[in-house]
């Protein structure tokens, strides 16, 4: 690991005397156990066939769980694909993540009830409706007030791939030149699929804000204190009307990138081997333990992580097939005549039963 | 031996890159995973990474240098990774890519392929099942075409990439692993060309990419009821052979037109509109359109009802005899 990052509980469980005393670390200990869970509950589903693929989180735990609990309920998160953890810190219904995989919806929850907008597949559009809400924002001013149930900011997630799309670059540009309250949170889990981040860039991450006029920060991904740290310090700064941030957590993805993908083809399992060692969740254990964190603690962290196991697979197959008019609902405010005609049909040919063998 | 459609394009790229040195391919993730379908599997590690170019995460990226380089000398293809992510690129496929030669009067060609696997039946996610090829059809400058099966997609692939006009190389990925004997030795029909795949004298059907095996099925089933179906696999969708349309229209008076694709403004409209304009008199039947709803793509648990199908090819048959 690079020595320039931002860290504050180091891989050995030794934390800074400079870390915010008043932190949760039990609260984003049991936020990182969950977010695993999560994670692990969903590959096995997949693998039984209950899912038609899943993008895994390992290893991203301690990026993910530092920034998420650095939102205010105000504040609007706008996720990739990967955000299991953070949607588990808005208080998304874990249930509710499967079901794009699953097949079942496009969507999967309200993004206005939680301020957690709906995962994005395309790589990088994200940033671009970051910018427009933080501008809304600022239209709506709601920013700089120096009230703090009044000021709200915006946190966008992306992966170091995502940093070559020219709709990301295009978000940097708006977001310095209009001074927006928006935190760029880019995992840097140094992979896009098999791309290794040498053929995105050859600066680090956060060095890039720096040609956009906005301030870049690096810092140690698998150390969610710092994460957290991180990212509560952009988000004031953005929500006081200072502008972007572009954060960079340094981590690494260690599973494939996704359950379709095969990594044997372009890594090495030494390294994967390398960062299991520096494990967000690990590091965390150690240190409560040093400070003398009881059993008790651990064990119903435990107990809870069983029962959202049991959550997630019985949520899983309980979530409803979508009906056959469901694709017609909700294209268009008022529904035009001939799609109204298109779904009658349609809803009468699967009632018929002809339905072709798959 | 029979090969799977993907590997059939493998091997077609593989056969022009050694034949012409100026072939490359640009990609995201094509190099040493040999793309996310396999298509460009062991080419890096045969042709090197200056040919075989691991591309950032950049679909404009791709498509635009890949505009440079043909204007440079080259003959890129580009791999665009699904269906859905085409469209970062699509400024640099309809502004400039379509238009270049035009603009240049001629001097300037363009011989940039972009492969994009398309279409859905396999259970992916959401932007994994898009059919984008009317957006790709409906501009001038561009030509798209789409194999079925193992021995189209060797041969068409091989003359998009000789192709000196931009060619859209629509891949249906339900069936990459559809597998067919490849006759490499054979001399293929000209670019352009929409083949008859089943002959017949009662009704025609046109169709291209994932449902032309679906196609076959349907003529099989109508033949139980005595109705002999013409199967044709448009393979080129601009220039669409508007010649082996008509001439089988000619002989049976009916048609029916099945596609993937949202039905408004897709390319089953284009073929109706030209064969209701030239063929009038010869249709017993108005032509009659299977198609995709006109709804985003599905959640895959509703796809298999949502995708035209056998059943609903067939009811579009029996509803042509009752004209
Ligand atoms: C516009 C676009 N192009 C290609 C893809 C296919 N794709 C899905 S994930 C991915 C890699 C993304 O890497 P990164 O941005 O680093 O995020 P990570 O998956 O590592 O979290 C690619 C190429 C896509 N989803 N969207």
């Amino acid at each position: 690991m690079t020595d320039d990052l931002f860290s504050l509980l180091s891989p050995e469980g030794v934390l800074s005397d400079s870390a915010d005393a008043s932190v949760d670390l039990r609260g984003m200990f049991s936020d990182m156990v969950m977010s695993r869970r999560i994670d692990t509950e969903a590959i096995a589903l997949q693998r039984q066939g209950e899912l038609g693929l899943w993008a895994s989180l390992l290893g991203q735990e301690g990026a993910q769980v530092g920034a998420g609990r650095a939102l205010r309920p105000r504040d609007v998160a706008f996720p990739t694909y990967r955000e299991h953890g953070v949607a588990w810190c808005r208080g998304v219904d874990p249930v509710s993540l499967l079901g794009l995989f699953r097949g079942t919806t496009l969507g999967g929850w309200d993004p206005t009830t939680n301020n957690f907008n709906l995962y994005t597949l395309v790589i990088g559009a994200q940033t671009l409706h970051a910018v427009g809400y933080a501008m809304g924002i600022v239209r709506d001013g709601d920013v700089g007030t120096g009230d703090p149930d009044r000021d709200r900011a915006v946190l966008v997630f992306l992966g170091d791939g995502a940093l070559s799309e020219g709709e990301t670059n295009e978000a940097f540009v708006w977001a310095a030149a209009q001074n927006l309250p928006i935190v760029f949170f880019c995992q840097n889990n140094q992979w896009a699929i098999s791309a290794p981040y040498s053929v995105q860039s050859r600066v680090p991450v956060a060095q890039r804000a720096q040609g956009f006029g906005f301030r870049g920060v690096r810092v140690d991904g698998n150390d969610v204190v710092a994460s957290h740290a991180a990212t509560v310090e952009a988000l004031e700064h953005a929500r006081a009307g200072n502008g972007p941030t572009l954060i960079e957590a340094f981590t690494y993805r260690r599973n494939p990138h996704t359950t379709s993908d095969d990594d044997g083809r372009y890594r090495e399992g030494a390294v994967t081997d390398d960062w299991t060692t520096l494990d967000p969740i690990e590091r965390l254990r150690t240190h409560l333990t040093g400070i003398g964190t009881g059993e008790e603690f651990f064990a119903g962290v435990a107990a809870e992580e069983a029962d959202l196991s049991e959550r997630l697979r019985a949520g899983c197959r309980a979530l409803p097939d979508p009906s056959p008019e469901s694709p017609f609902l909700h294209t268009y405010v008022d529904m035009p005549a001939d799609l109204e005609q298109q779904m009658h049909d349609h809803v009468e040919y699967v009632a018929a039963g002809e339905v072709d063998p798959a | 031996m029979s090969t799977a459609m993907a590997h059939a394009l493998n091997e077609g790229l593989r056969s022009v890159m050694e034949e012409d040195p100026k072939v490359l391919l640009i990609g995201e993730d094509i190099g040493r995973l040999g793309g996310v379908f396999r298509v460009t599997d062991g080419l890096q590690k045969d042709f090197g990474d200056a040919r075989v170019v691991d591309s950032p995460l950049g679909e404009a990226g791709i498509v635009g240098s890949a505009i440079g380089l043909a204007m440079a000398g080259y003959r890129p293809v580009c791999e665009i990774q699904f269906d859905g992510f085409v469209f970062p690129a699509m400024n640099q496929i309809i502004t400039q890519l379509a238009k270049y030669r035009h603009r240049s009067e001629g001097t300037v060609t363009l011989p940039v392929v972009i492969r994009i696997p398309v279409g859905g039946g396999i259970g992916a996610i959401e932007h994994h099942s898009e059919s984008p090829e009317a957006y790709f059809a409906h501009t001038a400058g561009l030509r798209v075409v789409s194999p079925s099966s193992a021995q189209e997609a060797y041969d068409l692939i091989r003359m998009a990439v000789r192709s000196d006009d931009p060619v859209i190389f629509l891949e249906p990925k339900h069936n990459y692993w559809l597998k067919g004997e490849i006759d490499r030795a054979a001399t293929p029909a000209p670019f352009g060309s929409a083949q008859v795949v089943r002959p017949g004298d009662d009704l025609t059907l046109v169709t291209y990419g994932a449902l032309v095996p679906t196609a076959v099925k349907v003529a099989a089933a109508a033949a139980e009821d005595g109705r002999s179906v013409e199967v044709i696999d448009l393979r080129s969708l601009s220039p669409i052979d508007d010649a082996t349309i008509f001439a089988s229209v000619e002989r049976t008076g009916r048609l029916v037109v099945a596609h993937e694709a949202s039905q408004t403004a897709g390319l089953g409209a284009e073929i109706a509109a030209r064969v209701q304009d030239a063929m009038f008199y010869s249709l017993e039947a108005p032509v009659i359109r299977v198609t995709g709803y006109d709804t985003p793509y599905p959640a895959s648990r509703l796809e298999g009802d949502w995708l035209p199908g056998l059943d609903r090819i067939l009811d579009a048959i029996d509803r042509s005899f009752t004209y």
